[in-house]
């Protein structure tokens, strides 16, 4: 494979082009409605050149950024989920017969624009969370045929990080900010001139990279990248720690501090709609009023919503606690254990979108603090428990 | 405020299930009742142009004084009840109503929560008359405005002012086939993110009651950048309190964030709840338009 790459500023316009000749529906960020959002793409003029993001728990804003950079912002305000694994997806129909019902399978062409997606700019959490998506959705006994459609159909032109937000903490869990194996095309956006790194991550994207007039990448653009990476690992706006968490959160179900949490958890669902691994669906039928037609539908749910917990009987989990506990638990540490990786890739986004502005990072630090205090008055040391840890373990907590 | 018209027989109600037709015609017959509301919710079901044709194949409409004269004598297989309970002689037709349907399907804030209406249920009922009346002594009135549901068992409920077309067809269709319909009881947000529609809350910082409000409308309000008003009432879980005091943080006033809770369903325990007592905020009261596009 050959050797990285220089691609000139404007030369992104011939990447575009030549993934839009190839066939591909290119995807790129963009401004919407007040922040950056994956949205169709054919000319680099509508990136958010010049656009950077300020985001904090429950907080997003854009902000002028750096004049040259077209990818000087954070995550995007929904990641490549809701491309490759959309809200909702038409799974059948069925029909009504003269001497029964016929069931037609969903085909791509229910799709109106079934083309092979390329997303451009997904970062080094983005690129990380396909990947999880890719063990949970392709690498079990049943794999996901929809998903494995458009997976194997898609993309990818990952971009470097240079300008994390508030939110993110990608160096702590190891995706980033640099993208980790996965895309086909890495870009790394340099400045004085504005140019882009490109490494070949695939042999599909060698040989788009091969079809694009570059220049072999110098010791001195290599080296501006390396700083680019590191300043931006130095400006990471979380961190977590991440060695002990299967055996801290499996240790804390009866944590003090999930009731504390509920006092602020809304419920409202939006953290799984933005967590780029977060893959819980349910199925809708859609019928129509004459009764010859029924569609089912796979659409976005929530380990958040109580229905979703319901089997014969009522709902497992009544508490917003236990829904909360269970969401974090799994992402963190049971996830390890179902699939081999954990579920969560720094991208900040849970923290961001919750309009109650609830930061899983520090709520893993407390559930630490907490159990180590727990410990230490278990262990007979001085100090005690300590005491702003919210209302007492609710007595089964369910 | 009633109907003059009301073609209620002493027949019993049809057995419920899935419905072959009770009339000679062999459609099931539809009736379309109105209490305390402004029409806005049975104008939904003529909204829906494009399926009235394919409606009216499957049902009869027996009883819609806001769309024909036409009457046909009940019991009715299925009826339509908008509006609240506000009168003596309301509460006694919903009875009536009740005794003659299959199934009832309440529709609207009025209908399900007693509407905006309900904003006297926390007042002195005899004031709001004597300030608004000349003459308040003609009128007659109950203390509270209440919903459907507290004076009849109530089949299915659909929410919103108004209601969602495509839930009230869901609705009806379902009924049709004797099945259950499906109407989401999550949250508004996640009819948001399902639709794309960036965050007015966290991206622009507009009062939202989204996260504790029911789904269904489809995410209309934010989609249109303005934050949820809440007619849907609360979501199954919600956390009124929680979202109150995040109001309250943004620099919303008090009284601003209490009005945000009681607009169309104000009747709503949760709703109600969440500002009850008063939240302390730092900010004092302002003139924005609370829970509407106001900004904390």
């Amino acid at each position: 494979m050959a050797g990285p790459a220089i691609l000139p500023s404007r030369g992104l316009q011939a990447l575009v082009d030549a993934l839009l000749a190839r066939g591909y529906r290119v995807l790129g960020p963009q401004v919407r409605d007040g922040a950056v959002v994956l949205a169709d793409l054919t000319d680099i003029d509508a990136l958010p050149l010049g656009v950077g993001d300020e985001q904090a728990p429950g907080h997003y804003r854009l902000r002028e950024g750096g004049a040259e950079r077209a990818f000087g912002f954070a995550a995007t305000a929904q990641s490549p989920k809701s491309v490759l694994f959309p809200p909702d997806e038409l799974l059948w129909r069925g029909r009504r017969t003269d001497d029964g019902f016929s069931v037609e399978p969903a085909s791509p062409a229910d799709d109106p624009d079934h083309r092979p997606v390329a997303i451009l700019g997904a970062r080094g959490c983005d690129v990380a969370a396909i990947a999880v998506q890719d063990r949970v959705l392709l690498g079990r006994e049943h794999v996901d045929a929809h998903y494995a459609a458009r997976r194997a159909g898609a993309f990818l032109v990952a971009v470097t990080c240079s300008d994390p937000a508030g939110t993110c903490f990608c160096a702590s869990v190891g995706t980033g900010p640099r993208p980790r194996a996965g895309s086909d095309l890495v870009l790394t956006e340099l400045a004085d001139p504005h140019r882009y790194l490109v490494e070949a991550g695939t042999p599909a994207g060698q040989a788009l990279l091969g079809a694009l007039d570059t220049t072999p990448a110098t010791p001195d653009d290599l080296a501006a990248a390396d700083e680019l990476v590191a300043d931006a690992t130095a400006r990471m706006g979380r961190t977590m720690r991440t060695d002990d968490l299967p055996e801290l959160l499996n240790a804390s179900a009866e944590s003090p501090r999930w009731a504390a949490i509920a006092e602020r958890c809304l419920a409202c669902t939006n953290c799984t709609a933005v967590c780029p691994t977060c893959f819980c669906t349910g199925v809708q039928d859609v019928g129509d009023l004459t009764g010859a037609l029924d569609e089912r539908h796979r659409v976005w749910d929530s380990c958040f919503s109580q229905p979703y917990s319901y089997i014969h009987g009522g709902a497992v989990r009544t508490w917003t606690a236990s829904r909360y506990r269970q969401w974090l638990t799994h992402k963190l540490a049971t996830w390890t254990e179902q699939f081999g990786t954990s579920g969560c890739v720094g991208c900040g986004r849970c923290i961001t979108w919750c309009p109650a502005g609830i930061d899983l990072t520090a709520e893993v630090a407390t559930i630490r603090e907490l159990a180590e205090a727990h410990d230490a008055v278990a262990a007979g040391a001085p100090g005690g428990a300590p005491t702003d840890g919210g209302a007492p373990t609710p007595g089964g907590l369910r | 405020m009633s109907v003059d018209v009301a073609p209620l027989s002493t027949r019993p109600a049809p057995a419920r299930g899935p419905l072959e037709g009770a009339t000679p015609d062999a459609r099931p017959t539809l009736a379309v009742w109105k209490f305390a509301s402004c029409d806005g919710c049975q104008l939904t079901l003529l909204n829906c142009e494009a399926e009235l044709l394919a409606l009216a194949d499957r049902v009869q409409v027996a009883y819609f004084p806001e769309a024909t004269r036409a009457v046909v004598a009940g019991p009715y297989d299925v009826s339509l009840v908008e509006g609240s309970i506000t009168t003596a002689e309301d509460a006694e037709r919903i009875q009536q109503v009740r005794a003659q349907s299959g199934t009832l399907v309440t529709i609207g804030a009025c209908a399900t929560a007693g509407g905006i209406q309900a904003l006297r249920n926390l007042a002195d009922v005899g004031e709001l008359a004597a300030a608004v009346y000349p003459r308040p002594d003609q009128l007659a009135y109950l203390a509270r405005s209440t919903p459907i549901a507290s004076h009849v068992t109530v089949d299915v409920q659909l929410y919103g002012c108004p209601i969602d077309r495509g839930q009230l067809l869901e609705v009806l269709a379902a009924v049709l086939a004797g099945r259950a319909p499906r109407l989401p009881s999550g949250s508004v947000c996640a009819e948001c993110k399902r639709r794309g529609t960036v965050c007015v809350a966290v991206a622009d910082g507009l009062a939202c009651l989204g996260p504790v409000t029911r789904a269904g409308c489809g995410a209309l309000c934010p989609a249109h950048h303005r934050g949820c008003y809440g007619c849907f009432g609360p979501q199954d879980t919600p956390n009124g309190r929680s979202l109150a005091t995040v109001l309250g943080e943004g620099g919303m006033a008090a009284v601003d964030v209490e009005r945000a809770f009681r607009t169309f369903a104000t009747g709503a325990e949760a709703f109600r709840a969440a500002t009850a007592p008063p939240i302390a905020t730092g900010a004092s009261p302002t003139d924005a338009a609370a829970g509407h596009g106001g900004r904390p």
